[in-house]
């Protein structure tokens, strides 16, 4: 394994910043590295990150995919072609091909980022590890055999040993990241942050209310509150896997929490200022106040699963229905705004 | 959720590192706060891994008494699943199956054996074997 020769150690100047959910973390952190100033809340705004879905035909451990933001490699994608980035982006069939061009970008003097899974980062605390092949990180050097890493999500910088960074970039099955590197080639001098952004609120408004599918946005929403509803109380067991499941992907997959509702009312607030629209920011003053909802719900959720609370599925039920309609008249605003 | 209320439960998973939140200020302008710990969240990653750990338990007690493979107890010591497995190896969910018994799993080529072992991370020798305890 170690025929090629050792690269000399290495280290790009990286500023690390911890953020709330990795790809908007990752890409935010790589355009500053390269001289465009923007915020995590922006870059997530911007790439409209924010979304919600039931997806009951995508089996994680046999449970639905919940999702609160677009899937992965949505953000990047979309942020760049509204700000007129152009990235690099390579992927490998070889291994081995891969950690040498990661080598050859460091030794050129590049901050790289890269799609890894989370369970092989041998920095992952062990109970933070699970299979999902959608992690976002920046690799800013090499030192021995350990390469040099900012993960977003993490409050510090981290190493990570070769042999697992190298598991972690080429895991395989759903999402795999065949060890995924990118970077911006090419930033726009003066990209139009505002009209993005304006562009980019009319795209998430108009997703979470009129998408055609029961499954997608506000209706996706309302339809698991329903499902809840009517869970049968004497399946106990795999109600609570199910709700534990629920909470989980919502505090926990990638968020800074609440779904990433906090998150993106930053970014409203960010675009307030951006747009000159000072009308944004009672509606992100009311997303805050949703994620609040989604919040409690999870606390609820979650306790009854412990047996802290009596199980009461109505109410979980309730809450979801509430989050669903206050949503919706946020939404409806945010386009009345933006027109 | 205003920045003083953002919950500091020292949640034990997180091995004293803390994740990032948004939350709102005295402005209420919404800014950066670092969480150490939710008590939800303590409680559903705590539910997560008490699972895998329940299936790998179960599924060593029956590779002791030879009813199941030491396939079986590695995908779940590694918090996998039928489906992942098949995903990851590449290979199809029916042969997954018959390799979590003991006899298919005995008469594996060291070709499947190692794609096995690729993916769960082992040695083909440890995939074999059995710790002393689940």
């Amino acid at each position: 394994m170690n025929a090629v020769p050792k690269p000399r150690d290495v280290e790009v100047p990286f500023q690390h910043e911890q953020s709330a959910h990795c790809e908007s973390g990752v890409i935010s952190a790589l355009l500053r590295h390269n001289k465009l100033p923007i915020s995590e809340p922006m870059a997530f705004g911007i790439g409209s990150g924010l979304a919600y879905a039931y997806l009951p035909f995508v089996k994680f451990g046999g449970l639905p995919l919940f999702a609160y933001r677009m899937p992965p490699r949505h953000i990047i994608r979309v942020l760049t072609r509204r700000l007129g980035i152009r990235m690099h982006v390579e992927t490998f069939r070889e291994p081995a091909a891969g950690m040498a061009a990661l080598d050859r970008h460091l030794a050129q003097g590049r901050a790289v980022g890269a799609q890894t899974s989370a369970y092989w980062l041998s920095y992952f605390p062990p109970d933070m590890r699970f299979h999902f092949n959608a992690h976002n990180l920046i690799v800013y050097g090499k030192r021995g055999d350990n390469y040099l890493i900012s993960d977003p999500v993490i409050d510090i910088l981290v190493e990570c040993e070769a042999e697992a960074l190298r598991k972690a970039r080429f895991a395989r099955g759903v999402l795999a990241p065949k060890g995924l590197l990118y970077y911006p080639d090419y930033i726009p001098p003066q990209p139009d942050l505002a009209r993005a952004a304006r562009k980019a609120i009319r795209y998430t408004a108009g997703m979470m209310l009129y998408l055609p599918v029961p499954i997608l946005g506000i209706r996706g929403m309302r339809l698991v509150s329903r499902k809840i509803r009517r869970l049968d109380p004497r399946e106990e067991h795999p109600n609570k896997l199910l709700l534990g499941h629920i909470v989980r992907m919502q505090e926990e997959i990638g968020t800074g929490g609440a779904g990433f509702r906090f998150l993106y009312a930053t970014f409203l607030q960010e675009a307030a200022v951006l747009l000159g629209k000072p009308g944004l920011e009672p509606i992100a003053r009311d997303l805050t106040a949703v994620g609040d909802e989604w919040r409690r719900f999870a606390l609820h959720a979650a306790k009854m699963c412990k047996d802290r609370m009596p199980m009461d599925y109505a109410l979980l039920a309730d809450q979801l229905e509430h989050c669903a309609s206050e949503e919706q008249k946020i939404y409806r605003r945010l386009r009345a705004e933006v027109e | 959720m205003k920045k003083h209320e953002v919950p500091q439960d020292q949640a034990k998973a997180f091995m004293g590192h803390s994740k990032l939140l948004y939350a709102v200020d005295e402005q209420g302008r919404c800014v950066p706060a670092p969480c150490n710990g939710w008590e939800a969240e303590v409680i559903v990653l705590d539910q997560a891994i008490a699972e895998y750990e329940r299936e790998a338990a179960a599924a060593w007690e029956r590779a002791r008494r030879g009813e199941g493979s030491t396939l079986e107890y590695h995908m779940y010591r590694q918090r996998m699943d039928l489906v992942l497995l098949a995903q990851t190896t590449g290979l199809f969910k029916w042969r997954v199956r018959r390799h979590l018994r003991p006899g298919a799993f005995a008469r594996l080529s060291d070709g499947v054996r190692g794609r096995y072992a690729d993916a769960l991370g082992l040695s083909p020798a440890e995939l074999d074997s059995l710790p002393e305890q689940p």
